[in-house]
């Protein structure tokens, strides 16, 4: 609960003037995700968690300010408390994830494609770049185009340009009320159901499938949730197993996230066709889905994410993300000091690049975290 | 930062004709003159050429021309800008974007819809309703602003507290680059890899590419939507009402306070029915399922009863919804009924300032002696003051322009920002310096120059020179006094 900001531009200036390159770490529950190369390994760390505290918190302007090391369990047990949440529902990958590693990881949960993501909810930053210059850009105000979106770059970036030191966030009254169902039925099927629910403005707030299941939450206003509850196909979840359930796939602890498979994250268009087909015309010995009890894919945010468990040829992998309109990452397991993310067309390496360069001429933050080239 | 153009007026129109239309490139001065300003018209110059390509190839091709002569580009919709950023650059080409007016694909199943970026807002959204769906943002100049307007400014509108800006509701963009290259930014999946460019973009004022293709999220078109009409006796009641209404959990998808001069100008222009005697009146649209609506709904007028509403009126039908917003959306055009000319600030401020900040523009507005209508978006805290002049008095719109800067540095010190929907282009360069230091405006020059090299596009807009920064700041200590640096009509 101390704000050492002065202490952050003091270890970057030294590492600046002894060319030193930094891992820049607050929790360090998401040190698995992005590269992992020898170069990496040589890093100095630096380490943001003990810049933590919320800052600023008025309830009715629906903004929170907090430092970049403030755990996420802390802010949201002080939203809960004025009844308010993140509605981008952030994934907890241990006791001390904060705030600035799931802004500089753009991780956001089950209710992404409703309440938006972790970038679409920062108004304001603090920074300090390669230079040692704490900067501020943003606000904590919701609408503002006073110059470049210097806040929302760094969601994503995973710390390449600086060190975020403070975050302002919109946040948002909890809902009333909220209904799980839960209907039996495959892949493709769920795919196109959860797209016509989508086209309707019902109150729906997650669409996931697992297992052979579709989970749909409702959630807003009780008696609005609770008509389409009745209206809506599928057997109700009760309300604490229905937590637990949405709780397990925000955090990766159900169980399709266990054991030592790769893990893939695909983000892709939300009515692409179930992958299988694509994977049964390729060579990847990813298997399909039926007759599995334990699947090897599971479909979130209503089509539009998919995760995929096996192992898998790289370039098949990026190729059928592309025909789905979308990417993919590699996010757990393999051997790391390959390219992870989504491979980028040359022009929009140069630009990143320059980016780059120009936020951190002498590359100290991250060296080739996101790709080798950053 | 512009490199020495090396081509004469001449020589680039020929180059340009060889494969546009010879009639879409303009060059004799009665043509060009539409093309002076934006809607910011105090702020006018003539470009050397206007030219208006048809393909995406014949951008490409435009883009490498100027880009090889170092050539000015600045990029151009409906000119609807209120900040002067569409304003031509006197040795530059404006590219105009009016013949990429085609809405290319809506897609039911995935709720998208791919435009051409001279499709004007209201023409997605008219489109899209076939399907039941709309796109959300809706500034108030949405019959006549275009998508790719909408993507440079990073418009928002009265809907955007619950249903974000421009910068949430798309998904990808096609963008020539400077170089004349073609990029695609973003993809159809939500969340893309790498650093967020589609951020950068949004907003950016033409400075850093030309967007040709614009993918947008469309939205469900909702049940029911109601509005409540409220008139308090004071701002400090209809303030802290909006507060109470979010402090409830409630997000209203339209929450709009009008002060009492903006009050007695819409209802002479839309005899809404708004009670002219009010200090302050606030629109406050409820939408969703019918069942969400009518509890919302009973919820809100209790709680409007509780902070001291003196009137308080529910739209009955669609034609009554429309009539009370109609008020509300000219209110712009109907303060000209009172007031010859009229300038418009676009400051955003944490809503619990509201009443220190109108209690402080009325004091400046005695000071100078002008006349101020308020309207303001109170759900995200974004103020539009609306300054009453005279263009035709001798030193008034000069007297004006202070007036606003004073309104803008106000709105710096209560915790917010000189523009939340309108862009800084030209109009606000002197008040970026007092937002941010020179280190940050060098990070902001340090984004321009990695995707425009040169400084050709839409040169001398959104960030100021530094050392023009100097100059500002110097003045702003001597008591604001004109610089007349960029102005020039």
């Amino acid at each position: 609960m101390a704000d050492i900001s002065k202490q952050l531009v003091s270890e970057v200036l030294a590492a600046s003037q002894s060319n030193t390159p930094l891992t820049i770490q607050g929790g360090g529950t998401k040190s698995f995700l992005g590269r992992d190369t020898e170069q990496r390994a040589k890093c100095q760390v630096l380490n943001v968690s003990e810049h933590s505290g919320i800052v600023n918190y008025q309830p009715v302007e629906l903004v929170l300010t907090a430092r970049a090391g403030t755990r996420l369990s802390e802010i949201e047990k002080t939203l809960d408390d004025n009844n308010q949440m993140l509605a981008f529902e952030p994934p907890h990958f241990g006791e001390s994830d904060t705030l600035g590693g799931t802004l500089a990881c753009n991780l956001s949960g089950p209710a992404r494609p409703w309440g938006g993501s972790v970038r679409d909810h920062v108004l304001g930053i603090r920074l300090i770049n390669g230079k040692a210059e704490h900067l501020r850009f943003g606000g904590q105000v919701m609408k503002n185009v006073a110059g470049y979106d210097v806040s929302r770059l760094q969601a994503g970036a995973m710390g390449t340009l600086g060190v975020v030191t403070e975050i302002s966030l919109k946040v948002l009254p909890k809902h009333a009320h909220t209904v799980t169902l839960k209907q039996a039925m495959d892949a493709q099927a769920a795919i196109d159901l959860m797209n016509q629910r989508a086209g309707v403005a019902k109150p729906l707030n997650a669409a996931c499938w697992m297992d052979g299941y579709l989970y749909i939450r409702l959630a807003g206003a009780e008696s609005s949730v609770e008509a389409t509850a009745k209206e809506w196909s599928g057997e109700r979840v009760d309300d604490d197993d229905a937590t637990e359930f949405w709780r397990c796939l925000r955090d990766q602890q159900s169980s399709f996230f266990g054991g030592d498979s790769p893990l893939w994250r695909f983000s892709v268009k939300p009515t692409s066709p179930d992958f299988a087909l694509s994977f049964q015309a390729g060579t990847t010995e990813i298997p399909t889905m039926s007759g599995e009890p334990q699947g090897r894919q599971l479909i979130d945010w209503g089509g539009a994410q998919r995760w995929y468990k096996g192992h898998a040829d790289w370039q098949e992998m990026q190729t059928i993300a592309a025909e789905a309109g979308g990417q993919v990452s590699i996010f757990r397991g393999v051997v790391r000091d390959a390219e992870v993310f989504h491979e980028q067309a040359p022009a929009l390496q140069l630009i990143q690049k320059r980016l780059k360069h120009n936020f951190d001429p002498q590359g100290l933050f991250n060296p080739g975290r996101l790709y080798h080239w950053l | 930062m512009s490199q020495q153009i090396t081509i004469t007026k001449q020589a680039l129109s020929e180059l340009f004709k060889a494969f546009i239309n010879p009639a879409d490139v303009i060059s004799d001065d009665e043509t060009l003159k539409p093309y002076e300003c934006d809607a910011l018209s105090m702020y006018c110059e003539m470009p050397m050429l206007v030219v208006l390509p048809e393909t995406v190839e014949q951008v490409q091709k435009v883009m490498r021309i100027c880009h090889q002569y170092a050539v000015p580009v600045v990029a151009r919709g409906a000119g609807t800008s209120l900040c002067a950023g569409a304003m031509p650059h006197p040795d530059g080409v404006i590219l105009s974007l009016a013949k990429f007016a085609e809405i290319i694909d809506i897609d039911k199943a995935s709720r998208t819809a791919r435009v051409q970026p001279g499709v004007r807002n209201l023409a997605i959204s008219e489109a899209a309703a076939d399907y039941g769906l709309y796109y959300g943002p809706d500034p108030s100049s949405q019959i006549a602003c275009t998508i790719g307007g909408n993507v440079a400014e990073n418009s928002g509108g009265v809907h955007c507290l619950k249903y974000g800006l421009t910068v949430h509701n798309i998904l990808k963009v096609e963008m020539v680059t400077v170089e004349g290259d073609l990029i695609t930014i973003g993809s159809d999946g939500l969340d893309s890899c790498g650093m967020d460019l589609l951020a950068v973009i949004t907003g950016s004022e033409g400075l850093l590419g030309v967007v040709t293709e614009i993918t947008v999220k469309l939205l469900p078109t909702p049940e029911k939507a109601q509005v409540v009409m409220v008139a308090f006796d004071s701002v400090q009641n209809a303030g802290d009402a909006v507060g109470g209404i979010i402090a409830n959990g409630i997000i209203p998808a339209g929450l709009e306070m009008m002060d009492s001069h903006a009050i007695i100008a819409a209802e002479g222009f839309a005899k809404a029915g708004y009670p002219v005697d009010a200090k302050a009146l606030l629109l406050c649209e409820l939408d969703g399922t019918v069942e969400e609506v009518d509890e919302q709904i009973r919820q809100s007028v209790e709680l409007f009863k509780s902070f001291g509403a003196t009137t308080i009126r529910m739209s009955q039908s669609e034609a009554e919804r429309a009539l009370l917003w109609k008020g509300r959306k000219s209110a712009f055009p109907a303060v000209g009924r009172i007031s010859p000319d009229y300038y418009c600030m676009d400051g955003t401020i944490p809503r619990g300032q509201l009443a220190h900040v109108l209690t402080e523009i009325d004091n400046m507005s005695a000071q100078y002696n002008l006349r101020v209508a308020n309207v303001f978006h109170a759900g995200d805290g974004n103020l539009h003051p609306l300054i009453l002049f005279d263009a035709n008095q001798a030193g008034e719109f000069e007297k004006t322009e202070t007036f606003g800067g004073k309104i803008l540095e106000l709105c710096i010190d209560v915790g917010g920002t000189i523009t939340g929907e309108h862009g800084v282009g030209i109009e606000k360069l002197r008040q970026m310096p007092i937002q941010f230091n020179d280190q940050e405006l060098l990070q902001f020059h340090g984004i321009k120059d990695s995707f425009d090299p040169l400084g050709t596009l839409n040169p001398g807009k959104g960030v100021p020179i530094l050392k023009h920064c100097q100059e500002y700041r110097a003045l702003e200590k001597q008591g604001g006094a004109q610089t007349g640096a960029h102005h020039h009509g």
